[in-house]
């Protein structure tokens, strides 16, 4: 006997509803992700915006004998302590650079104490009243503002609030990530490629792969614990150093590259492979010519992905000595370092409002480079995607 | 082939295990391949029994035989695809030029670059057309200047008829095009290498009738110049272009003969029955 359409229909009622639970649910965890993530990014902002600002003072300097040898000497009595102590120690040095200052006095912006610029950014400081009283004069005739901080961006980490900035720890995570792609890159495309295109099929390689499965899934802090030992202790590499940062966190982006190679490579159908070698490729020239080629959009998403984990990583580097006070920015993989995220996390535990406003600022700037990173990735696979 | 194979050029060969039943005395008989008592294994599994056949120059060698039988299997031996199946094991003899393809001393790259293959699917590399022929040839060094380029492209898409359909978009997508010219792009990839043998593991069967017709006809004119081994499950078929038909069973060669004598008056009840359709 056959079913009517209603038979159908009726059974089918429940079917449908189901469909359309499942259908609210997902959208409903998407939102939840998506408002997350808005009032994330918002928080930072928030926080971070100020921290692009710094407060700055037009006063007279004295170029003199006496402010050479006293560098207070060289403002006067009632901003020597609203101006920064940073920038009075930098006097000297100024003024030695530029023999043409001696003896005058100029006009001109300076830096001003981190009290000084949360004041004018409207926070609680400790400033006494007559030195307020002060400011508010200046704010008024408009010789105390609050301007572009790209001190922020040129310098390296400091005790001096206003003088703290992101510039080192960039350096030193651009220069640890460097060392890691050039490490884990080749050795991870390399072996992922030996794993699935040449090696064969029997216990051993079978090992390898759980291995390196595993290996994924093996808490960070311990790479550091492998980094220290192996290139720290037995190569007697530099501690601190983006070397051994960027080693260490390449070890622990090592397998990430090679699952998403592999998988980028076994996603290159078969039919390819047996048409080269059909034409006479070599083993190599099969792999070299079409099976990379098609899976190179694949490889490079996952090793930028690999990548951006790294870059976010302190854990495994507070072992290998990359969490530290560093004011310099590293010029060499072998001087001392830190990355962006250690530097927030370092920021972080300062209680001065000025280190709190660096922090988020120091967030949003890890998240642009992030972004960028990712970015990047879909360029890449748009660039090189071929889905002929 | 310039062939070294001392083969007698008249039906000697009838007293040899692999050579045909009846043989057709217009056709060429040069060795190209010999295969003597050729048995095949994916792991236990035994794929081909005591294959003997001989496989002439210049002809179309018709492969029949109902699914599962070791077609594909065999015409795999031929150029060493089988090195690629894990499981594989092989005994017994494939010769050519008077060497054992299956020899230590053998470079299978060097086997296929004299024996290339047309697969099931058309399966054009994901580059240009004019990239899909050139690229083989490149490599082998056969050509290296861009004028000597242009012309072999020229010459092996005239070969595969393919010539005046695609002289305009050489440069576009192999995969652009529809799937009985990706076959011939595939058949004008192969013959650009200039092979001896050119297998084609059942080259039409994913095609529509006249893009099938269009290979026919193109088997008949390459088979001046090439061997070609070829398997079909279309009867009309392997009765249109091959020279000789060799029918497998159960990885057993059952009978190898000539395709007229094969189609009229087989040798053996299982051949005759498969082609009458009463099996199969
Ligand atoms: N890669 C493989 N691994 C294990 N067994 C295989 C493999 N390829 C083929 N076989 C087996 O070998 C036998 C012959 O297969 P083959 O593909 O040669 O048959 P065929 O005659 O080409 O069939 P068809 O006409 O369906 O293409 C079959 O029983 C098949 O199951
Ligand atoms: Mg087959």
């Amino acid at each position: 006997m056959s079913h009517s359409f209603d038979d159908i229909s009726a059974q089918l009622k429940g079917r449908h509803r189901r469909t359309k639970r499942l259908k609210f649910m997902s959208m409903g965890a998407l939102a939840l992700a998506a408002t997350f993530l808005v009032v994330f990014i918002g928080d930072m902002v928030m926080r971070g915006y100020p921290a692009f600002q710094q407060a700055e003072l037009h006063v007279p300097v004295t170029y003199s004998e006496q402010s050479q040898e006293i560098p207070l000497a060289a403002v006067e009595e009632d901003v020597r302590d609203l101006v920064s102590r940073g920038w009075l120690r930098q006097l000297p040095r100024d003024m030695a650079a530029d023999a043409s200052l001696m003896g005058q006095t100029i006009d001109r912006w300076v830096i001003a104490d981190d009290q000084v610029d949360q004041y004018l950014k409207g926070h609680k400081s400790h400033l006494k009243p007559k030195q307020t009283a002060v400011l508010d004069r200046m704010i008024e005739n408009g010789t105390a503002e609050l301007k572009f901080n790209i001190n922020f961006f040129t310098t390296g980490d400091s005790k001096l609030p206003e003088y703290a900035g992101i510039w080192s720890a960039a350096m030193g995570t651009i220069l640890t990530l460097l060392v890691t792609l050039a490490f884990a890159f080749p050795v991870g495309v390399l072996t992922a490629v030996y794993l699935e295109e040449f090696a064969p099929d029997n216990r051993f390689t079978q090992a390898i792969e759980i291995n390196i499965n595993n290996l994924a899934a093996v808490p960070s802090i311990l790479f550091g614990l492998l980094g220290l030992a192996i290139f720290i202790n037995f190569f007697g590499m530099p501690r601190s150093s983006p070397l051994v940062g960027g080693l260490t966190l390449g070890l622990m982006t090592l397998p990430v590259i090679i699952i998403t190679t592999r998988s980028a490579l076994r996603s290159v159908p078969d039919t390819i492979r047996q048409a080269a070698f059909g034409v006479g490729c070599s083993r190599w020239q099969v792999v070299r010519d079409h099976v990379l080629p098609l899976s190179l959009p694949g490889i490079l998403t996952g090793s930028i992905i690999g990548l951006a984990q790294a870059m976010g990583e302190t854990a495994p580097l507070i072992i290998v000595g990359m969490v530290a006070f560093i004011p310099d920015a590293p010029t060499a993989i072998t001087q001392a370092a830190t990355v962006l995220p250690a530097q927030i996390f370092t920021w972080a535990g300062e209680p001065e409002q000025a280190y709190v406003e660096r922090t988020a600022a120091g967030i949003l700037v890890l998240l642009s480079v992030l972004i960028l990173l990712n970015a990047a990735a879909v360029m890449l696979r748009k660039k090189f995607e071929r889905r002929w | 082939m310039n062939s070294t194979v001392a083969t007698p050029a008249k039906p000697a060969a009838a007293t040899r295990p692999g050579s045909p039943v009846v043989i057709n005395e217009d056709a060429n008989h040069e060795l190209a391949i010999r295969v003597e008592d050729l048995n095949l294994w994916y792991g236990e599994k035994q794929a081909l029994k005591n294959i003997n056949i001989d496989v002439f120059q210049k002809n179309v060698t018709a492969l029949i035989g109902p699914s599962g039988c070791g077609k594909s299997t065999f015409l795999r031996c031929l150029n060493r695809m089988n090195d690629l199946i894990r499981s594989v094991r092989i005994e017994g003899l494939v010769e050519m030029d008077g060497r054992d393809v299956n020899a230590r001393n053998m470079d299978e790259v060097a086997l296929r670059r004299r024996v290339g293959m047309v697969f099931q699917k058309p399966n054009p590399f994901p580059k240009s057309i004019y990239d899909n022929i050139a690229y083989a040839p490149t490599m082998h060094d056969l050509v290296s200047r861009r004028a000597d380029k242009d012309d072999l492209v020229e010459s092996a898409l005239r070969d595969a008829g393919l010539w005046e359909e695609v002289k305009d978009i050489l440069d576009q997508p192999g995969t652009s095009l529809s799937g009985g010219q990706q076959q011939r792009l595939c058949i004008a990839r192969a013959i650009a290498v200039k092979p001896d043998v050119i297998l084609m593991d059942e080259p039409t069967s994913a095609l529509d009738p006249i893009s099938t017709a269009t290979i026919e006809d193109l088997m008949d004119k390459l088979k001046t110049q090439f061997s070609i081994v070829t398997v079909t499950h279309n009867m009309q078929q392997a009765a249109r272009v091959a020279d000789y038909t060799a029918f497998f069973h159960m990885g057993e060669l059952v009978e190898y003969n000539d395709t007229k004598t094969m189609f009229s008056n087989p040798n053996t009840k299982k051949a005759e029955d498969y082609i009458t359709g009463r099996y199969g």
